[in-house]
């Protein structure tokens, strides 16, 4: 009991009073999370009621006629980010196991702040960049694609530059930083007694890396789909290159559309309910994927740290000193 | 392997380095006195500068900064004062949800509370859409760092008679003060280059403005409005533009880690 | 403890910035925080804080170029009026007006019934020039100007005329080599008063439009990459060799993009141009609703340019701030005389003069006192 300086017991009035002051500003911030949550089901009301489920699975995005569907910007969301995920995940991996493992140490600090100052660049200067230097890049690739090629669903359609691949590569190119620091991260989290232990038992420097990133291994997954949530968050930098055409189509040449992107080109100006409440419907779509993956990717590195050593020691086939 | 690990940096570190000089060699030739003093001209006459833009940004995230420090430090305390309550996962879980929701989201959230009930887009209504953007970031750097704080300092206050929120408000946050000012920074970098969010809160404002209440111009709304647009000169301004974003990303990153370095000399020295 | 104080030197650096920061701008705002519109204070001059004399609006980029101009000169002339206009496309100006988020909103596809219905109050129209869109396209092997009829460029936009070298783009350009491209078109991806004029034109003159794609300010278009504003269009033409977009004139002209003549109705071919479009306004001038909601694409005579339009500013009949109301109503009066004298070098067409007093006598309608 907190005691004032004449000794006397002071009323106990501050600490309750401390707790439930700090415990309303905790309560706020569950409450801007229902707030978002209650906003966009809210306002998507009208358009959840017309179209019900089918709303997932529609292809048509027309305003005139008041009927639309959100499958072409899932699927644009979806493509892009699996196609930049896969570009990125081994080069993040392979800077990641660079840092933290191969690099001299004189180089280590530097590349280290090049990486974090990197993951900082806003958006919006990538989308410069994406415009002006990716995209006629993109077209120019596109142009001298062989003909035997051009036939595939995977690269028809006009040189255009702007498309699918622009809006992948750019996503690559801002997720990398970003996921490379994370994992790089998860491999500093790996006990040395770890990689002491398989070098005792007579390990080669590059088996010794396998069996830092075995272990771990789900962290590094949890890096991934981190990377993974940011983007399919992604707004400005894929709205400069992507196209704008809600489209479902296989070609990477060929214009599409996200999630992100239309509410942030349409939004100002739907000029109808059910326009303005089918855009919040995908806002409420894409809120509630985010959520999924980051919560997912959250437990994963969660479960990786938390789990005592003993328990993940993969059994390397560890050979004996050759 | 080595050089396949070699060879990922040499594919990626460098080539994005490389859009990070291209945009410097695009953007510093741009820069001259009237970007930092002068108003966009009116389209198809050259010249002007994005001086509104430039305060417009710095109103912004002084505005966030206000909104989030107040709410995620008050949070993080809490996280950390009170880890038994059932309350302490709850409010985590939550900041862990908010920052991952998209900033485009953000924006239509707040476009809903500070925008349509009050008619107007505003400078506000920008400020709090990126104040919620940074609030988890602030929580979890505040929770962490006080979390570092030896539990002998706690204790030492709490022995000497001091209530909680004494021992917290004099002893246990000044120690953490120096992190938690780096998580500031760090994430005031972060919102310094959002562009989503304020497209429906902030709107634009050709004009200089500092009012609160009144649509505001934005370094990155700015930007983007150039960059989309056909005309040469607007390009040129886009690139300086950027490269003032950059400055600033980097002086807050630079600013992070010098009070981060000097805060672990402080710990180990 | 020492220590620890030392190191909140950055701390307190970073305080005081932060609410320097803050205290000046809330000093330099002149409106009390409560939102509520003081009385003007008298001309302030130019780049002091913004406040209650700032009139927002948002709308049309079709006359953008037209509209900053006179915002620019007219504030010139009143300093106290400070007009700030960003054009994010004709939807939404018509959106953020119904929403009164903004205070008055531009654009060149006159409001719907239903939208008329849905605003709070009833809204003026207010016509302030006239524009044409034309067809721009983006080929540096191409020398002279490109012949197009309303049916090719309905086929073009629905996706049916796939190749430059097409007979049908062949027949109405004979001589001409054209590359065998594909061609690659380009559209708004936005609400935009400018695909209105442009899909009211294709609407009329191809029946398979209308029914397949319609006519609106955002429409769903069968093929096509989307591009943010009259800016992003041109942006997109001018960077994609091989295509081909609609935009106004003067992001044409400002843009030194090709843009081809159009077939009209009586059958000529015709370039864009202020004579083109007087020409098609002329036609119906004489039958101007008095709502001035009226669409002149494909008019008759053999000198009207197709795709020409009027755009609008759109005001509420009697608006809730009233001496705001009073200074637009004064800014429309110079826009609609003196301010036509700009528009030329703009390549926008003044208004015809019975236009212009049906449209004084409708501004003495609006509710100002």
């Amino acid at each position: 009991m907190a005691l004032s300086p004449t000794g006397r017991r002071r009323a106990g009035w501050a600490d309750p009073l401390f707790r439930v002051g700090t415990g309303a500003v905790a309560v706020l911030v569950i409450a801007i999370v229902v707030g978002i949550l209650a906003v966009l089901v809210n306002d998507s009301m009208l358009s959840v009621r017309k179209f019900g489920l089918s709303f997932w699975r529609t292809r048509v995005w027309d305003p005139v006629a008041g009927d639309f569907g959100a499958l072409p910007f899932i699927w644009g969301t979806l493509y892009s980010s699996v196609l930049a995920l896969l570009i990125a995940m081994p080069v993040a991996l392979g800077i990641a196991i660079f840092l933290s493992e191969l690099c001299p140490r004189w180089m280590r600090q530097p590349l280290a702040f090049l990486t974090e100052l990197l993951a900082a660049i806003p958006s919006i200067v990538y989308g410069l960049w994406g415009i002006f230097v990716l995209a006629p890049a993109v077209r120019t690739l596109q142009v001298h694609t062989p003909d035997a090629l051009r036939g595939t669903p995977f690269f028809s359609g006009p040189p255009l530059g702007v498309g699918m691949l622009a809006a992948a590569l750019i996503l690559a190119v801002m997720v990398i930083p970003f996921t490379a620091t994370v994992a790089r991260e998860i491999l500093k989290a790996v006990p040395v007694s770890q990689r002491e232990a398989a070098y005792a038992l007579g390990a080669t420097r590059w088996e010794a890396i396998r069996l830092a990133v075995h272990y771990g291994r789900i962290g590094i997954l949890g890096a991934v789909m981190l990377g993974f949530g940011r983007a399919l968050g992604e707004t400005m930098a894929v709205t400069m290159v992507i196209g704008n055409n809600p489209q479902v189509a296989l070609s990477l040449f060929a214009p599409q559309h996200t999630m992100a992107a239309v509410i942030a080109n349409e939004f100002t100006e739907a000029a109808d309910a059910l326009y303005l409440n089918a855009l919040v419907e995908i806002g409420l779509v894409l809120f509630l994927i985010t959520v999924v993956i980051n919560g997912l990717s959250r437990f994963l590195i969660w479960r990786m740290v938390r789990v005592r050593p003993a328990r993940v020691v993969a059994p390397v086939k560890v050979p004996l000193a050759a | 392997m080595t050089f396949l690990c070699a060879l990922s940096v040499v594919v990626a570190l460098i080539p994005l380095a490389f859009i990070l000089f291209f945009v410097l060699h695009q953007g510093v030739p741009a820069l001259n006195w009237a970007f930092f003093t002068e108003m966009p001209r009116p389209v198809g006459e050259t010249g002007g500068g994005m001086a509104n833009a430039i305060v417009g940004t710095g109103i912004l995230i002084g505005l966030a900064a206000l909104v989030a420090v107040p709410i995620g430090v008050t949070c993080g305390v809490y996280i950390t004062e009170f880890k038994t309550s059932r309350l302490s996962p709850a409010v985590r879980f939550a900041a862990d949800i908010l920052n991952g929701v998209p900033s485009i989201v953000i924006g239509v959230f707040a476009y809903a509370i500070a925008v349509l009930p009050f008619r107007r887009f505003s400078a506000l209504a920008g400020g709090v859409a990126l104040g919620v953007m940074m609030i988890p970031i602030i929580v979890r750097t505040t929770e962490e760092l006080l979390a570092l704080v030896p539990s002998s300092l706690r204790e030492g206050a709490l022995a000497l008679g001091a209530t909680r929120a004494r021992a917290v408000a004099t002893v246990i946050l000044p120690a953490a003060l120096p992190g938690i000012v780096t998580g500031v920074l760090v994430a005031l970098a972060r919102v310094a280059g959002e562009t989503a969010p304020l497209l429906f809160t902030a709107f634009n404002n050709r004009f200089f403005s500092t009012s609160l209440d009144q649509p505001i111009g934005s370094l990155t709304v700015q930007i983007f409005t150039y960059a989309i647009s056909p005309y040469e000169d607007w390009h040129r301004q886009a690139w300086a533009g950027a490269t003032v974003l950059i400055a600033a990303v980097l002086l807050f990153s630079l600013l992070a880690r010098a009070v981060t370095r000097r805060l672990e000399r402080m710990h180990h020295g | 403890m020492n220590a620890i104080l030392r190191q909140t030197g950055h701390v307190r650096a970073l305080a005081i910035l932060v609410v320097t920061a803050v205290l000046s701008a809330c000093s330099g705002g002149q409106t009390p925080p409560s939102g509520q519109a003081s009385p003007a204070l008298p001309g302030q001059g130019a780049p002091a804080a913004g406040g209650a004399d700032q009139i927002n609006g948002a709308g049309a980029t079709f006359p953008y170029p037209i509209y900053s101009k006179w915002f620019s000169e007219y504030t010139k002339s009143h300093p106290d009026v400070r007009i700030n206009y960003q054009s994010i496309g004709s939807g939404g100006g018509i959106r953020q007006l119904t929403a009164q988020t903004v205070f008055f909103g531009a654009t060149d596809g006159p409001m719907t019934d239903e939208q008329l219905k849905s605003a709070p109050g009833p809204i003026v129209h207010l016509p302030t020039v006239l524009g044409a869109v034309v067809p721009v396209y983006n080929l540096p092997d191409v020398t002279g100007d490109l012949k197009f009829s309303g049916p090719l460029l309905a086929d073009i936009y629905l996706g049916k005329v796939k190749k430059w070298n097409d007979p049908a783009i062949v027949k109405e350009n004979a001589g001409v080599k054209l590359p065998a491209s594909d061609i690659a078109v380009a559209h708004r991806s936005d609400g935009s008063g400018t695909t209105y004029i442009f899909v009211d034109y294709l609407s009329k003159v191809s029946p398979e439009f209308k029914q397949k794609v319609g006519v609106a300010t955002s429409v769903n278009w069968p093929v096509g990459v989307g591009g943010k504003g009259n800016e992003g269009v041109a942006g997109v033409v001018k960077q994609t060799p091989g295509s081909i977009g609609y935009v106004e004139l003067i992001y044409a002209l400002q843009n030194n993009i090709a843009f081809g003549a159009v077939k009209n109705k009586a059958g000529a071919y015709l370039k864009a141009s202020l004579e083109s479009v007087t020409a098609a306004a002329a036609a119906s001038a004489a039958s101007m609703p008095a709502d001035f909601r009226v669409s002149i694409t494909d008019a008759d005579g053999k000198d009207a340019y197709p795709i020409s339009s009027y755009t609008w500013l759109l005001l509420y009949e009697s608006p809730t701030d009233k001496a705001k109301g009073k200074k637009m109503v004064e800014f429309v009066r110079w826009a609609i005389t003196d301010g036509e004298a700009y528009a030329k070098d703009l390549g926008y067409a003044a208004l015809p003069d019975s236009v212009v007093k049906l449209e004084q006598d409708a501004l003495g309608k609006i509710e100002v006192q």
